[in-house]
């Protein structure tokens, strides 16, 4: 039997860029460049792990966003993914993580799926609760934060390096997994990979083909409401001096100044 | 009085310092009712009561050690069908978050994590969050179901209010799902003696810059004289020379301490991510080109082997 593995992408502003706001208050993806979450190619790399290991495997990466989040699953088909769902419609625009969760749960579903793995967190709107959420929708385990994990067995294994603890996990499939930055450095795509992207399948669904209503999502729909944004002043210059030998010295009698000693 | 459930995170019944911190914000809203879950739950209410709690919810089971986060939300949501708060805050711990996510999706309430402020507002509590790596700050609300909100460390003061703090067994029934995944081991993190990275008043962190392992040893001396935790940047962290669990960043952990001394760190975007909010910045780069001279109140261009020894033992003498 195939091990079916879908793999959760984002679409998201370049963080190196200079990001906005829109002035409905949802992301300003006009103004700057978008790409695939750096965060989620830690997620296809141990989907193309897991799939190698796997006597028989499919990987398909999944989104949901505007037309041009197709980027991003062009990024990850050229990394190794099988094939790519791309949920796309106007009503989507200004989804919130209850929404975009309920997106993603019923187009897992309709693709199948023994796997389900996504990223830590975004990079743009950074909750790190989405695979949680996909867990409890789709009311299977969550097997979430893995800086290790293997699959064999119907069994998943991961290694939660928590806050105060480091754990060891275990759950059957299928389940929801999320790796972390920690779980292994994620491939370059070769050339030939890119080469065979383009002819990878690319399946688009709108919100009838998933059965959910538009006022379920998008800005009308969504469970939370953006009531301003405002850009952070930028700091003011601060001192910075050149050390001749007392800037230790210095820096000592700032810190009494600001009474830190 | 409208009450607001505030879930309660603690290790083996030692409050952790965000819980008071939430106490703080819940009391701007209404009466707080903890929930202190697992081992040494009971042990929690003195602090909790002394902080504002009027009612502190207990449960304790062997489900919440051995399986991840679902037991905590069946009783969470036992807590919620019991008292049909106004609100319910968690820390913004992993955990935590996850936590207050699976609640929400039950509940079918929208969710906000990340809170570094709440206030009451006309049409319910109003958080500020901070996105962007902290280049934006936006005003946010739950517009349905009941508002279920992460809020960051060191978001609010700590502050005394003695209440009743009557303690209460929560009685909570285990879904099947609770026990989907099973944590097969625990191995304790080794405790430095050092405050905690997320919530400590000031932050000591070494980069790249630092050039090896038994090199952090010159900013351990530095934090130690000023009762600081350490950090480190990814850079550190991935040359092997710090644990990732002292990461500072968006992928390591979020600070936000009233001193944030930066040593051999550039200031790449994913580093401010963790660090902008910090309330007064210090850095020290032989770069005078680097970025993190830009966030700065005080920088030194200077190779950090000079300068930190000599700031630790200027601090020593000081306090002397
Ligand atoms: C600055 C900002 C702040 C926001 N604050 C809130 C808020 O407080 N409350 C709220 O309800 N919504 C909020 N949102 C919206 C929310 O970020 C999106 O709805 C989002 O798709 C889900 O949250 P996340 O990306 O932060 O998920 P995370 O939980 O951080 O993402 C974890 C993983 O989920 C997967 N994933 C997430 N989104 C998608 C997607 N669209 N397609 C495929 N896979 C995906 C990826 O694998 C990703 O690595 C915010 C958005 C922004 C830009
Ligand atoms: C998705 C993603 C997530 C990330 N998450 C994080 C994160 O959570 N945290 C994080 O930190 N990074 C993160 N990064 C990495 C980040 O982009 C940078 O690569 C990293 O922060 C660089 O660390 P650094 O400043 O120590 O190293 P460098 O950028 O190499 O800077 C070293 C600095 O040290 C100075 N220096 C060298 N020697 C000395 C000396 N003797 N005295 C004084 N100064 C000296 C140099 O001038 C230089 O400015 C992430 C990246 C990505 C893509």
């Amino acid at each position: 039997m195939s091990l079916r593995i879908v793999v959760c992408v984002k679409y998201v502003p370049d963080a190196t860029g200079d990001r906005h706001f829109a002035d409905d208050l949802t992301l300003d993806r006009d103004d700057v460049d978008g790409l695939l979450s750096e965060l989620d190619e830690y997620a296809v790399e141990q989907a193309l792990q897991i799939a190698g290991e796997a006597d028989d495997a499919e990987i398909t990466v999944l989104t949901v966003g505007p037309e041009d989040a197709k980027d991003a699953l062009r990024k990850a088909l050229s990394m190794g993914a099988d094939k790519a769902v791309h949920v796309e419609d106007d009503a989507l625009h200004g989804t919130d993580v209850l929404g975009t969760s309920l997106v993603l749960a019923k187009a897992i579903e309709k693709t199948g799926y023994d796997l389900v793995i996504c990223g830590m967190a975004s990079t743009d709107g950074t909750m790190g609760v989405l695979p949680a959420i996909l867990a409890e929708r789709l009311g299977v385990p969550q097997v979430t934060l893995l800086s290790e994990v293997s699959v064999g067995g119907g069994q998943v294994k991961g290694r939660r390096d928590g806050d105060t603890a480091s754990e060891l996990l275990e759950a059957s499939l299928p389940a929801v997994v999320s790796v972390t930055d920690q779980s292994g450095e994620a491939r370059y795509p070769s050339f030939k990979g890119i080469m065979a992207a383009k002819k990878k399948p690319v399946q688009s669904f709108d919100l009838e083909d998933l059965d959910i209503e538009p006022g379920d999502v998008g800005l009308a729909g969504a469970w939370t409401a953006v009531d301003g944004a405002t850009q952070r002043p930028a700091r003011t210059a601060g001192t910075v001096v050149k050390d001749e030998g007392e800037g230790g010295k210095q820096l000592a009698a700032f810190l009494a100044e600001r009474k830190f000693i | 009085m409208a009450e607001v459930l505030v879930y309660v995170d603690h290790v083996d019944g030692a409050v952790r310092k965000p819980t008071l911190e939430l106490l703080t914000l819940a009391r701007r809203l209404g009466e707080p009712v903890a929930v202190a879950l697992g081992a040494g739950a009971g042990a929690t209410a003195a602090v909790l009561a002394e902080h504002g709690a009027v009612k502190v919810l207990t449960a304790d089971a062997p489900e919440f050690a051995d399986y991840l986060v679902v037991p905590k939300v069946d009783a969470l949501q036992a807590a919620y069908d019991a008292v049909s708060p106004a609100a319910v805050l968690l820390p913004s711990s992993a955990e935590a978050k996850e936590i207050a996510a699976r609640l929400a999706v039950r509940i079918g309430s929208g969710l906000l994590t990340d809170a570094v402020d709440l206030e009451a507002g006309a049409d319910g509590p109003v958080a500020t969050q901070s996105v962007f790596a902290a280049s934006f700050t936006t005003k946010t609300r739950v517009s349905r179901g009941t508002p279920v909100i992460t809020v960051k460390p060191n978001s609010a003061p700590v502050e005394a209010a003695p209440a009743a703090g009557a303690v209460e067994t929560l009685a909570v029934t285990f879904g099947e799902r609770s026990t989907g995944t099973k944590i097969v081991s625990r191995s304790p993190r080794e405790s430095t003696g050092r405050p905690e990275l997320t919530e400590a008043a000031i932050v000591v962190s070494g980069g790249r810059g630092v050039n090896g392992a038994e090199n952090f040893a010159v900013i351990e001396a530095l934090a130690d004289s000023l009762g600081a935790a350490v950090g480190a940047s990814r850079a550190a962290v991935d040359a092997g020379w710090y644990p990732h669990a002292n990461q500072v960043g968006q992928t390591g952990k979020s600070v936000s301490p009233q001193l944030y001394i930066a040593s051999g760190i550039s200031g790449a975007i994913q580093h401010r991510a963790g660090m902008q909010t910090s309330k007064t910045i210090v850095a020290i780069n032989k770069d005078a080109e680097a970025p993190i001279f830009d966030l700065v109140d005080y920088g030194i261009v200077g190779d950090l082997f000079d300068v930190v020894p000599k700031l630790t033992e200027e601090v020593e003498a000081r306090k002397g």
